[in-house]
Protein backbone atom coordinates (compact mmCIF):
# COMPACT_ATOMS: atom_id res chain seq x y z
CA UNK A 1 0.00 0.00 0.00
CA UNK A 2 1.23 3.58 -0.64
CA UNK A 3 2.15 5.72 1.99
CA UNK A 4 0.12 8.21 -0.14
CA UNK A 5 -3.80 8.65 1.25
CA UNK A 6 -4.63 9.38 -2.57
CA UNK A 7 -2.70 8.31 -5.46
CA UNK A 8 -3.59 11.60 -6.93
CA UNK A 9 -0.61 12.36 -4.80
CA UNK A 10 1.76 10.18 -6.38
CA UNK A 11 0.73 11.92 -9.74
CA UNK A 12 0.46 15.61 -8.00
CA UNK A 13 4.58 15.43 -7.48
CA UNK A 14 5.19 13.49 -10.83
CA UNK A 15 3.60 16.59 -12.40
CA UNK A 16 4.96 19.05 -10.40
CA UNK A 17 8.34 17.39 -10.65
CA UNK A 18 8.08 16.57 -14.29
CA UNK A 19 6.42 19.13 -15.75
CA UNK A 20 9.52 21.19 -14.22
CA UNK A 21 12.19 19.66 -15.95
CA UNK A 22 10.17 20.01 -19.11
CA UNK A 23 9.48 23.69 -18.85
CA UNK A 24 13.26 24.14 -18.35
CA UNK A 25 14.49 22.11 -20.80
CA UNK A 26 11.95 24.31 -23.19
CA UNK A 27 13.64 27.66 -21.31
CA UNK A 28 16.84 26.44 -22.52
CA UNK A 29 16.18 25.78 -25.54
CA UNK A 30 14.27 28.99 -26.70
CA UNK A 31 17.85 30.53 -25.32
CA UNK A 32 19.48 28.71 -27.76
CA UNK A 33 18.01 29.06 -30.40
CA UNK A 34 19.51 29.71 -34.33
CA UNK A 35 17.57 32.82 -34.66
CA UNK A 36 17.96 34.20 -31.35
CA UNK A 37 21.55 36.59 -32.95
CA UNK A 38 24.51 38.20 -31.48
CA UNK A 39 24.22 41.68 -30.55
CA UNK A 40 21.12 42.16 -31.15
CA UNK A 41 19.26 44.90 -28.22
CA UNK A 42 16.48 43.84 -26.48
CA UNK A 43 15.17 47.27 -26.34
CA UNK A 44 16.18 48.41 -22.81
CA UNK A 45 17.85 51.15 -22.42
CA UNK A 46 19.67 52.25 -19.41
CA UNK A 47 21.64 55.96 -18.77
CA UNK A 48 20.98 57.40 -22.24
CA UNK A 49 23.27 54.50 -24.03
CA UNK A 50 23.66 51.33 -21.76
CA UNK A 51 21.60 48.64 -23.95
CA UNK A 52 20.99 45.31 -23.54
CA UNK A 53 21.67 42.62 -25.74
CA UNK A 54 19.55 39.32 -26.35
CA UNK A 55 22.74 37.28 -27.09
CA UNK A 56 22.95 33.32 -27.08
CA UNK A 57 23.97 31.67 -23.60
CA UNK A 58 27.66 30.65 -24.11
CA UNK A 59 27.72 27.09 -24.56
CA UNK A 60 29.85 25.26 -22.30
CA UNK A 61 27.04 27.36 -19.91
CA UNK A 62 24.65 25.27 -21.80
CA UNK A 63 26.03 22.08 -21.81
CA UNK A 64 26.10 22.27 -17.67
CA UNK A 65 22.39 23.62 -17.76
CA UNK A 66 21.57 20.81 -20.04
CA UNK A 67 23.57 18.38 -17.66
CA UNK A 68 21.63 19.21 -14.18
CA UNK A 69 18.31 18.06 -16.63
CA UNK A 70 20.35 14.79 -17.59
CA UNK A 71 21.24 14.32 -14.08
CA UNK A 72 18.05 15.12 -12.86
CA UNK A 73 16.17 12.49 -15.17
CA UNK A 74 18.81 9.87 -13.96
CA UNK A 75 18.62 10.59 -10.61
CA UNK A 76 15.11 10.42 -10.63
CA UNK A 77 15.31 6.98 -12.50
CA UNK A 78 17.51 5.89 -10.42
CA UNK A 79 16.34 6.91 -6.72
CA UNK A 80 12.55 7.33 -5.03
CA UNK A 81 11.51 10.86 -6.03
CA UNK A 82 8.37 10.84 -8.29
CA UNK A 83 5.50 9.98 -6.42
CA UNK A 84 5.04 6.15 -5.08
CA UNK A 85 7.68 5.57 -7.88
CA UNK A 86 11.01 3.62 -6.07
CA UNK A 87 13.74 3.66 -8.49
CA UNK A 88 14.85 1.34 -10.02
CA UNK A 89 17.88 0.54 -7.58
CA UNK A 90 15.57 0.21 -4.78
CA UNK A 91 17.12 2.84 -2.25
CA UNK A 92 15.70 3.44 0.88
CA UNK A 93 17.14 5.26 3.73
CA UNK A 94 15.66 2.56 5.92
CA UNK A 95 17.73 -0.22 4.01
CA UNK A 96 20.93 2.28 3.91
CA UNK A 97 20.74 2.56 8.01
CA UNK A 98 19.95 -1.54 8.38
CA UNK A 99 23.09 -2.10 5.19
CA UNK A 100 25.05 -0.35 8.09
CA UNK A 101 23.75 -2.02 11.04
CA UNK A 102 24.15 -5.51 9.01
CA UNK A 103 28.31 -4.62 8.21
CA UNK A 104 28.53 -3.76 11.78
CA UNK A 105 27.27 -7.12 13.19
CA UNK A 106 28.76 -9.12 10.47
CA UNK A 107 32.05 -7.54 12.07
CA UNK A 108 31.27 -7.70 15.64
CA UNK A 109 29.03 -10.32 15.65
CA UNK A 110 31.19 -13.06 16.66
CA UNK A 111 33.26 -11.28 19.17
CA UNK A 112 30.40 -10.21 20.82
CA UNK A 113 29.04 -13.66 21.09
CA UNK A 114 32.25 -14.87 22.16
CA UNK A 115 32.60 -12.76 25.01
CA UNK A 116 28.68 -13.59 25.93
CA UNK A 117 29.64 -17.33 26.24
CA UNK A 118 32.84 -15.94 28.54
CA UNK A 119 31.82 -16.30 32.07
CA UNK A 120 31.87 -12.81 33.65
CA UNK A 121 35.31 -13.39 36.07
CA UNK A 122 37.20 -14.73 33.30
CA UNK A 123 35.92 -12.19 31.29
CA UNK A 124 36.66 -9.56 33.46
CA UNK A 125 40.61 -10.08 33.12
CA UNK A 126 40.41 -10.09 29.27
CA UNK A 127 42.05 -7.22 27.77
CA UNK A 128 39.84 -6.75 24.69
CA UNK A 129 36.78 -7.11 26.43
CA UNK A 130 37.32 -4.68 29.10
CA UNK A 131 38.53 -2.11 26.73
CA UNK A 132 34.83 -2.67 25.31
CA UNK A 133 33.48 -2.56 28.35
CA UNK A 134 34.74 0.57 29.51
CA UNK A 135 33.81 2.25 26.48
CA UNK A 136 29.96 0.74 27.19
CA UNK A 137 30.40 2.02 30.50
CA UNK A 138 30.90 5.18 29.83
CA UNK A 139 28.20 5.40 26.50
CA UNK A 140 25.75 4.05 28.81
CA UNK A 141 26.52 4.10 32.65
CA UNK A 142 28.40 6.80 33.55
CA UNK A 143 25.85 9.72 33.62
CA UNK A 144 24.83 8.35 36.55
CA UNK A 145 27.74 5.97 38.39
CA UNK A 146 30.04 8.87 36.92
CA UNK A 147 32.72 8.15 34.53
CA UNK A 148 35.11 7.12 36.91
CA UNK A 149 32.14 4.63 38.03
CA UNK A 150 32.39 6.05 41.92
CA UNK A 151 28.99 7.69 41.37
CA UNK A 152 27.54 10.27 43.15
CA UNK A 153 25.38 10.35 46.20
CA UNK A 154 21.83 8.56 45.72
CA UNK A 155 23.67 6.74 42.73
CA UNK A 156 26.19 3.83 43.60
CA UNK A 157 29.90 3.70 43.76
CA UNK A 158 31.03 1.08 42.03
CA UNK A 159 34.40 0.61 42.78
CA UNK A 160 34.29 0.12 46.42
CA UNK A 161 33.00 -3.75 46.46
CA UNK A 162 30.05 -3.11 48.51
CA UNK A 163 26.93 -4.21 46.98
CA UNK A 164 23.29 -3.12 47.84
CA UNK A 165 21.97 -6.09 45.20
CA UNK A 166 25.09 -8.04 45.99
CA UNK A 167 28.03 -8.08 43.94
CA UNK A 168 28.64 -11.85 42.51
CA UNK A 169 28.31 -11.76 38.61
CA UNK A 170 25.08 -13.23 38.23
CA UNK A 171 23.51 -10.66 40.51
CA UNK A 172 25.57 -7.03 38.78
CA UNK A 173 24.13 -8.83 35.43
CA UNK A 174 20.73 -8.86 36.80
CA UNK A 175 21.09 -5.56 38.53
CA UNK A 176 21.52 -4.67 34.59
CA UNK A 177 19.11 -6.35 32.37
CA UNK A 178 16.20 -5.81 34.68
CA UNK A 179 16.64 -3.13 36.53
CA UNK A 180 16.19 -2.67 40.49
CA UNK A 181 14.20 -0.46 42.49
CA UNK A 182 14.94 0.40 46.37
CA UNK A 183 13.01 2.26 48.87
CA UNK A 184 13.48 2.99 52.36
CA UNK A 185 10.03 4.62 53.83
CA UNK A 186 9.90 7.27 55.67
CA UNK A 187 10.03 6.38 59.77
CA UNK A 188 9.45 9.78 61.27
CA UNK A 189 6.60 9.18 62.54
CA UNK A 190 6.89 5.68 63.35
CA UNK A 191 10.12 6.89 65.42
CA UNK A 192 7.96 9.47 67.57
CA UNK A 193 9.97 12.49 65.48
CA UNK A 194 12.62 13.91 65.48
CA UNK A 195 14.12 12.93 68.74
CA UNK A 196 13.25 8.76 67.69
CA UNK A 197 15.09 9.69 64.41
CA UNK A 198 18.54 11.08 66.15
CA UNK A 199 18.23 8.08 68.52
CA UNK A 200 17.90 5.74 65.78
CA UNK A 201 20.70 7.95 63.77
CA UNK A 202 23.60 7.30 66.81
CA UNK A 203 22.98 4.03 66.92
CA UNK A 204 23.49 3.46 62.63
CA UNK A 205 26.54 5.23 63.21
CA UNK A 206 27.35 3.42 66.08
CA UNK A 207 26.69 0.32 64.05
CA UNK A 208 29.35 1.96 61.35
CA UNK A 209 32.28 1.93 64.31
CA UNK A 210 31.79 6.01 64.43
CA UNK A 211 32.08 7.41 67.95
CA UNK A 212 28.87 8.32 69.64
CA UNK A 213 27.11 8.82 72.90
CA UNK A 214 26.45 5.04 73.92
CA UNK A 215 23.01 6.01 76.18
CA UNK A 216 21.59 7.44 73.22
CA UNK A 217 22.65 4.70 71.07
CA UNK A 218 21.39 2.12 73.21
CA UNK A 219 17.88 3.78 73.17
CA UNK A 220 18.35 4.09 69.13
CA UNK A 221 19.26 0.09 69.56
CA UNK A 222 16.08 -0.73 70.70
CA UNK A 223 13.91 1.27 68.13
CA UNK A 224 16.16 -0.61 65.34
CA UNK A 225 15.27 -3.68 66.68
CA UNK A 226 12.05 -2.89 66.64
CA UNK A 227 11.59 -1.02 62.79
CA UNK A 228 14.71 -1.88 61.28
CA UNK A 229 16.39 -5.80 61.71
CA UNK A 230 13.32 -6.41 58.66
CA UNK A 231 15.64 -5.07 56.11
CA UNK A 232 18.77 -4.37 57.62
CA UNK A 233 19.14 -7.30 59.67
CA UNK A 234 19.69 -7.59 63.52
CA UNK A 235 23.26 -6.97 63.11
CA UNK A 236 22.73 -4.46 60.42
CA UNK A 237 24.58 -5.69 57.45
CA UNK A 238 21.68 -5.39 55.34
CA UNK A 239 19.69 -7.80 53.02
CA UNK A 240 21.03 -7.86 48.78
CA UNK A 241 17.59 -9.59 48.12
CA UNK A 242 15.39 -6.16 49.39
CA UNK A 243 18.42 -3.60 48.17
CA UNK A 244 19.19 -2.98 51.74
CA UNK A 245 22.33 -1.34 52.47
CA UNK A 246 24.72 -2.51 55.03
CA UNK A 247 25.24 -0.41 57.64
CA UNK A 248 28.12 -1.38 59.75
CA UNK A 249 30.89 -0.51 57.20
CA UNK A 250 30.79 3.16 56.70
CA UNK A 251 29.61 3.49 53.34
CA UNK A 252 27.12 5.71 52.90
CA UNK A 253 24.91 5.68 49.31
CA UNK A 254 22.90 9.27 50.41
CA UNK A 255 25.72 10.24 52.72
CA UNK A 256 27.61 9.78 56.23
CA UNK A 257 27.41 12.92 57.52
CA UNK A 258 24.52 13.01 61.00
CA UNK A 259 22.17 15.34 58.78
CA UNK A 260 22.56 13.21 55.77
CA UNK A 261 21.41 9.87 57.87
CA UNK A 262 18.93 11.56 59.73
CA UNK A 263 17.29 12.46 56.81
CA UNK A 264 17.77 8.85 55.02
CA UNK A 265 15.49 7.77 58.63
CA UNK A 266 13.20 10.66 58.46
CA UNK A 267 12.17 11.14 55.30
CA UNK A 268 13.13 7.49 53.58
CA UNK A 269 14.63 7.15 50.52
CA UNK A 270 14.14 5.73 46.91
CA UNK A 271 16.91 4.77 44.91
CA UNK A 272 15.91 3.24 41.01
CA UNK A 273 18.27 1.69 38.84
CA UNK A 274 16.22 1.32 34.57
CA UNK A 275 16.71 -1.95 33.07
CA UNK A 276 18.22 -2.27 30.31
CA UNK A 277 18.17 -5.33 28.40
CA UNK A 278 15.74 -4.52 26.03
CA UNK A 279 18.00 -1.80 25.35
CA UNK A 280 21.60 -3.46 25.10
CA UNK A 281 20.46 -6.52 24.57
CA UNK A 282 22.40 -9.99 26.51
CA UNK A 283 25.86 -9.34 25.07
CA UNK A 284 26.53 -5.72 25.64
CA UNK A 285 25.02 -6.63 29.45
CA UNK A 286 27.15 -9.30 29.83
CA UNK A 287 30.42 -7.58 28.86
CA UNK A 288 29.54 -4.45 31.28
CA UNK A 289 28.55 -7.06 34.24
CA UNK A 290 32.50 -8.20 33.82
CA UNK A 291 33.34 -4.63 33.15
CA UNK A 292 31.67 -3.81 36.58
CA UNK A 293 33.14 -6.50 38.22
CA UNK A 294 36.37 -6.19 37.25
CA UNK A 295 36.23 -2.26 38.63
CA UNK A 296 36.23 -4.48 42.52
CA UNK A 297 38.40 -7.18 41.40
CA UNK A 298 41.32 -5.49 40.44
CA UNK A 299 43.78 -9.35 38.79
CA UNK A 300 46.84 -7.47 38.31
CA UNK B 1 11.87 41.52 -27.83
CA UNK B 2 9.17 38.81 -27.58
CA UNK B 3 5.76 40.34 -26.45
CA UNK B 4 5.60 37.76 -23.52
CA UNK B 5 9.01 38.78 -21.71
CA UNK B 6 7.84 42.33 -22.40
CA UNK B 7 4.90 41.86 -20.43
CA UNK B 8 6.45 40.21 -17.13
CA UNK B 9 9.10 42.99 -17.29
CA UNK B 10 6.19 45.57 -17.08
CA UNK B 11 3.16 44.69 -15.12
CA UNK B 12 4.35 43.87 -11.93
CA UNK B 13 1.04 42.17 -10.99
CA UNK B 14 2.11 39.15 -13.38
CA UNK B 15 6.10 39.75 -12.43
CA UNK B 16 4.53 38.58 -8.56
CA UNK B 17 2.68 36.01 -9.52
CA UNK B 18 4.73 34.21 -11.78
CA UNK B 19 7.69 34.87 -8.93
CA UNK B 20 5.91 33.25 -6.78
CA UNK B 21 4.86 30.17 -9.04
CA UNK B 22 8.76 29.89 -9.19
CA UNK B 23 9.58 30.15 -5.55
CA UNK B 24 6.42 27.71 -4.34
CA UNK B 25 7.55 24.99 -7.11
CA UNK B 26 9.64 23.08 -5.18
CA UNK B 27 7.79 23.57 -1.93
CA UNK B 28 4.84 21.91 -3.67
CA UNK B 29 6.43 19.15 -4.16
CA UNK B 30 8.33 18.42 -1.59
CA UNK B 31 6.04 19.97 1.22
CA UNK B 32 2.46 20.10 0.28
CA UNK B 33 1.72 16.15 0.02
CA UNK B 34 3.13 15.25 3.64
CA UNK B 35 -0.29 16.44 5.03
CA UNK B 36 -1.29 13.29 2.91
CA UNK B 37 0.50 10.30 4.04
CA UNK B 38 -0.18 8.31 6.18
CA UNK B 39 3.33 7.82 7.59
CA UNK B 40 3.18 11.91 8.63
CA UNK B 41 -0.11 11.87 9.59
CA UNK B 42 -0.98 9.03 11.78
CA UNK B 43 0.75 8.16 15.21
CA UNK B 44 2.61 5.18 15.93
CA UNK B 45 1.07 2.29 17.91
CA UNK B 46 0.18 3.45 21.02
CA UNK B 47 0.98 7.12 21.47
CA UNK B 48 -1.21 9.19 23.64
CA UNK B 49 -1.49 13.19 23.87
CA UNK B 50 0.39 14.61 26.55
CA UNK B 51 -0.99 14.53 30.15
CA UNK B 52 -1.52 17.80 31.38
CA UNK B 53 1.45 17.56 33.76
CA UNK B 54 3.75 16.13 30.88
CA UNK B 55 2.10 19.45 28.92
CA UNK B 56 3.29 21.67 31.22
CA UNK B 57 6.82 20.28 31.56
CA UNK B 58 6.55 20.62 27.96
CA UNK B 59 6.01 24.36 27.71
CA UNK B 60 8.66 24.64 30.70
CA UNK B 61 10.79 22.67 28.39
CA UNK B 62 10.46 25.62 25.47
CA UNK B 63 10.19 28.19 28.00
CA UNK B 64 13.73 27.53 29.29
CA UNK B 65 15.43 26.78 25.82
CA UNK B 66 16.12 23.17 26.42
CA UNK B 67 15.69 22.50 22.29
CA UNK B 68 18.94 25.35 21.87
CA UNK B 69 21.15 22.58 23.51
CA UNK B 70 19.23 19.16 22.87
CA UNK B 71 17.91 17.56 20.07
CA UNK B 72 14.70 15.21 19.82
CA UNK B 73 15.52 13.40 16.63
CA UNK B 74 17.88 10.40 15.83
CA UNK B 75 19.01 9.47 12.97
CA UNK B 76 19.16 6.76 10.94
CA UNK B 77 22.93 6.16 11.37
CA UNK B 78 23.88 3.03 13.48
CA UNK B 79 26.26 5.28 15.29
CA UNK B 80 22.73 7.22 16.60
CA UNK B 81 21.16 4.47 16.97
CA UNK B 82 23.49 2.71 19.58
CA UNK B 83 23.87 5.87 21.78
CA UNK B 84 19.88 6.60 21.81
CA UNK B 85 17.93 3.76 20.50
CA UNK B 86 15.95 3.22 17.66
CA UNK B 87 15.85 6.31 15.10
CA UNK B 88 12.90 8.22 15.40
CA UNK B 89 9.65 8.20 13.11
CA UNK B 90 7.51 10.65 11.70
CA UNK B 91 4.59 9.00 13.82
CA UNK B 92 6.24 9.88 17.02
CA UNK B 93 5.49 13.58 16.77
CA UNK B 94 1.84 13.86 15.42
CA UNK B 95 0.90 15.51 19.06
CA UNK B 96 4.00 17.70 19.26
CA UNK B 97 2.66 21.61 18.74
CA UNK B 98 5.11 22.61 17.25
CA UNK B 99 7.71 19.48 16.88
CA UNK B 100 11.17 20.14 19.11
CA UNK B 101 13.29 18.17 16.88
CA UNK B 102 16.15 20.82 17.12
CA UNK B 103 19.11 21.39 15.39
CA UNK B 104 21.85 21.37 17.66
CA UNK B 105 23.37 19.18 19.99
CA UNK B 106 25.74 20.86 22.50
CA UNK B 107 23.79 18.16 24.97
CA UNK B 108 22.94 14.79 23.82
CA UNK B 109 19.33 14.06 21.80
CA UNK B 110 16.72 13.88 24.08
CA UNK B 111 14.18 11.75 22.19
CA UNK B 112 14.48 8.13 24.29
CA UNK B 113 15.19 9.68 27.36
CA UNK B 114 12.28 8.58 28.65
CA UNK B 115 12.65 5.95 30.94
CA UNK B 116 16.28 5.82 30.84
CA UNK B 117 17.43 7.51 33.74
CA UNK B 118 15.45 7.57 37.04
CA UNK B 119 13.48 10.28 38.24
CA UNK B 120 15.42 10.93 41.32
CA UNK B 121 18.40 11.46 39.03
CA UNK B 122 16.38 13.66 36.78
CA UNK B 123 15.54 15.73 39.47
CA UNK B 124 19.03 15.85 41.02
CA UNK B 125 20.50 16.68 37.70
CA UNK B 126 18.08 19.26 36.57
CA UNK B 127 18.83 21.28 39.63
CA UNK B 128 22.70 20.62 39.51
CA UNK B 129 23.69 18.76 36.76
CA UNK B 130 27.39 18.57 38.41
CA UNK B 131 25.94 16.76 41.26
CA UNK B 132 25.96 13.79 39.17
CA UNK B 133 28.07 14.75 36.22
CA UNK B 134 30.87 16.21 37.11
CA UNK B 135 32.10 17.36 33.51
CA UNK B 136 29.30 18.91 32.27
CA UNK B 137 28.45 21.94 31.24
CA UNK B 138 24.89 21.94 31.42
CA UNK B 139 23.35 25.01 33.45
CA UNK B 140 21.72 24.46 36.55
CA UNK B 141 18.02 25.12 36.90
CA UNK B 142 17.49 25.41 40.42
CA UNK B 143 13.83 27.51 40.34
CA UNK B 144 12.18 24.59 38.35
CA UNK B 145 12.45 22.94 42.18
CA UNK B 146 10.77 25.87 43.81
CA UNK B 147 8.11 27.19 41.59
CA UNK B 148 4.61 26.10 41.75
CA UNK B 149 3.23 24.84 38.71
CA UNK B 150 1.06 27.57 37.36
CA UNK B 151 -2.37 25.65 35.91
CA UNK B 152 -4.46 28.76 35.45
CA UNK B 153 -4.37 28.06 31.56
CA UNK B 154 -3.94 24.29 31.00
CA UNK B 155 -7.78 23.86 30.02
CA UNK B 156 -6.85 26.39 27.37
CA UNK B 157 -4.55 24.91 25.61
CA UNK B 158 -6.07 21.65 26.38
CA UNK B 159 -8.97 22.80 24.09
CA UNK B 160 -6.96 24.66 21.62
CA UNK B 161 -5.14 21.45 21.05
CA UNK B 162 -8.85 19.69 20.53
CA UNK B 163 -9.52 21.88 17.72
CA UNK B 164 -5.84 20.85 16.33
CA UNK B 165 -6.81 16.79 16.55
CA UNK B 166 -5.51 15.90 19.88
CA UNK B 167 -8.29 13.40 21.28
CA UNK B 168 -8.23 14.53 24.67
CA UNK B 169 -11.88 13.26 26.35
CA UNK B 170 -14.25 16.32 27.80
CA UNK B 171 -13.36 13.92 31.38
CA UNK B 172 -9.21 14.68 31.05
CA UNK B 173 -9.70 18.15 30.63
CA UNK B 174 -12.11 18.29 33.28
CA UNK B 175 -10.02 16.40 35.79
CA UNK B 176 -6.61 18.33 34.40
CA UNK B 177 -6.15 21.07 36.59
CA UNK B 178 -6.51 18.98 39.47
CA UNK B 179 -3.58 16.41 38.09
CA UNK B 180 -1.95 19.53 38.38
CA UNK B 181 -2.51 20.59 41.94
CA UNK B 182 0.62 20.80 44.72
CA UNK B 183 2.80 19.89 41.08
CA UNK B 184 6.42 22.17 40.83
CA UNK B 185 7.70 22.51 37.57
CA UNK B 186 10.45 20.14 38.41
CA UNK B 187 7.97 17.48 38.49
CA UNK B 188 6.19 18.82 35.31
CA UNK B 189 9.72 18.85 33.82
CA UNK B 190 10.55 15.37 34.84
CA UNK B 191 7.23 14.29 33.82
CA UNK B 192 7.83 14.69 30.38
CA UNK B 193 11.06 13.81 29.93
CA UNK B 194 9.95 10.53 31.21
CA UNK B 195 7.51 10.66 28.54
CA UNK B 196 9.70 10.96 25.24
CA UNK B 197 10.19 8.21 22.96
CA UNK B 198 8.82 5.36 24.79
CA UNK B 199 6.36 4.19 21.83
CA UNK B 200 9.45 2.67 19.20
CA UNK B 201 11.72 -0.21 20.84
CA UNK B 202 14.77 -1.18 19.58
CA UNK B 203 14.83 -4.83 18.62
CA UNK B 204 17.78 -6.90 19.89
Amino acid sequence: MSDFTSEFWSWFIIAIAGGGIVWLFYLLRGTNKADTEAGVPTGHVWDEDLQELNNPLPRWWLFMFYFTIFFAVGYLILYPGMGSFKGILGWTEVGEYEAEVAAADAEFGPLFAQFEQTPVAELASNEAAMNAGERLFVNYCSVCHGSDARGAPGFPNLRDNDWLYGGAPDQIEASIMHGRTGAMPSWEAPLGGADGVDKVATYVMSLAGRDVDETVAAAGKEKFDMFCVGCHMPDGTGNVALGAPNLTNNIWLYGGSPRSIKESIAKGRSGSMPAHSEFLGKAKSHILAAYVYSLSHKTD
Amino acid sequence: MSGIQDKVETKVGVLIVLSLVVVVWGGLAQIVPLFFQHSTTEPVDGLKPYTALQLEGRDIYIREGCVGCHSQMIRPFRAETERYGHYSVAGEFIYDRPFLWGSKRTGPDLHRVGGRYSDEWHRVHLINPRDVVPESIMPSYPWLEENALDSGDIQTKMTTLVVLGHPYSDAEIEAAPATLEGKTELDAVVAYLQSLGLHVKQRR
